[in-house]
């Protein structure tokens, strides 16, 4: 029983990072696929609504093996919490805990603040802001930018493609500028 | 304000090269490792709101860890693919895409950062979230997906 108890803690970086980076030969060898997640959302687009935009007419069912690959996370998700839960408590660097606590949040003991994310919260400013506002950034940063965390900075920079990694710093400099400069303003406001 | 859109534009980012049509059944690898690629995001706590607080506060190396061995593997694995020309196990030559630049990776690239910082997710972990029980999350996947769109809507508008 001793491996279960050893996965079930949480993966240090150097295990779960090579195999978050298996992913691409995985995806190219088992079927000529480029990694990529966020264009998930694009065909999610083109299937549903495609109204009259060139941007979602093309085959997305050509495509639809990232739709595939994308259920297949959401089921690994559920998966790791429902039978791979962690045993001990949460552990986060003791400055971090003390600068979010400073920016009024209390509950560190899950993977997502409670303060911000309970379903609670879906029909106030804060689910406004942290759910409605963030993923609308997502969804469009990542497709005017051509990808994510995936495509760009996995899959681009393997390749060693220098517009990724142009991509890859801008979206580091947001997320500094997020973490510094207007989540301490936006937290103000509840 | 031109931006003619060239056709290569078009074809989507992270594309399917393979030639052969694949079967609904086959399509299930691909579920399965999305799946394993989930678990891996849950157990090293990526999908965690704080641990993307840590990485952009600089007070853990964890997350760097993980992207930055991350892409060392995928960088000698797609080496290794070109090197020895190994094909895909329908035979076919691996396709790579060289992404061309422009001003989108510039200001889609730092909305997305803004955005990264304030869900604590980039569109994976976002899948992985819903799955490990954060049900509101819904909600952020369905603002990412009308962002996309929205995108699409004004595409020709914005700069590239």
């Amino acid at each position: 029983m001793e491996f279960i108890d050893l996965i079930r803690r949480p993966w240090p970086w150097y295990v779960a990072g090579p195999l978050i980076g298996l992913t691409v030969p995985t995806l190219l060898l088992i079927g000529n696929k480029s990694f990529g997640i966020s264009s998930s959302l694009r065909h999610i687009c083109a299937a549903c609504l495609p109204a009259n935009i060139p941007f979602f007419h093309y085959n997305w069912k050509k495509e639809i093996w990232n739709l595939f690959f994308v259920t297949g996370v959401l089921l690994g998700g559920f998966l790791a919490t429902r039978f791979l839960e962690n045993p001990d408590a949460f552990q986060l660097s003791a400055a971090t805990i003390a600068d979010l606590k400073a920016l009024g949040i209390h509950d560190f003991s899950g993977l997502m603040p409670a303060d911000l994310f309970d379903t609670a919260n879906l029909f106030t400013l804060k689910g406004l802001v942290f759910f409605v506002f963030g993923g609308f950034l997502v969804g469009f940063g990542t497709r005017w930018a051509g990808g994510c965390t995936s495509g760009h900075a996995i899959m681009g920079l393997s390749n060693l493609q220098w517009p990724s990694l142009v991509a890859t710093c801008c979206f580091m400099v947001g997320g500094f500028a997020m973490t510094h400069l207007i989540l301490p303003q936006l937290m103000k406001l509840f | 304000m031109q931006n003619v859109v060239s056709s290569d534009t078009l074809v989507c980012d992270a594309p399917n090269d393979m030639k052969k049509t694949e079967s609904w059944t086959a399509n299930l690898k691909y579920l399965v490792v999305g799946m394993l690629f989930g678990i891996v995001f849950v157990k090293a706590e990526i999908i965690s709101w704080f641990r993307i607080q840590e990485m952009f506060r600089l007070q853990s190396f964890h997350m760097y860890g993980v992207i930055g061995s991350a892409v060392v593997v995928g960088l000698v694995s797609v080496w290794l693919i070109r090197r020895f020309n190994i094909k895909t196990l329908a035979g076919e030559t691996v396709e790579f895409h060289p992404k061309t630049f422009n001003k989108g990776q510039i200001f889609g690239g730092l909305l997305f950062g803004l955005g990264w910082a304030i869900t604590g997710a980039c569109p994976g972990p976002l899948f992985a979230q819903i799955g490990s029980g954060y049900v509101a999350v819904i909600i952020t996947l369905l603002s990412a997906v009308a962002g996309t769109w929205v995108y699409g809507y004004l595409r020709e508008k914005l700069p590239h």
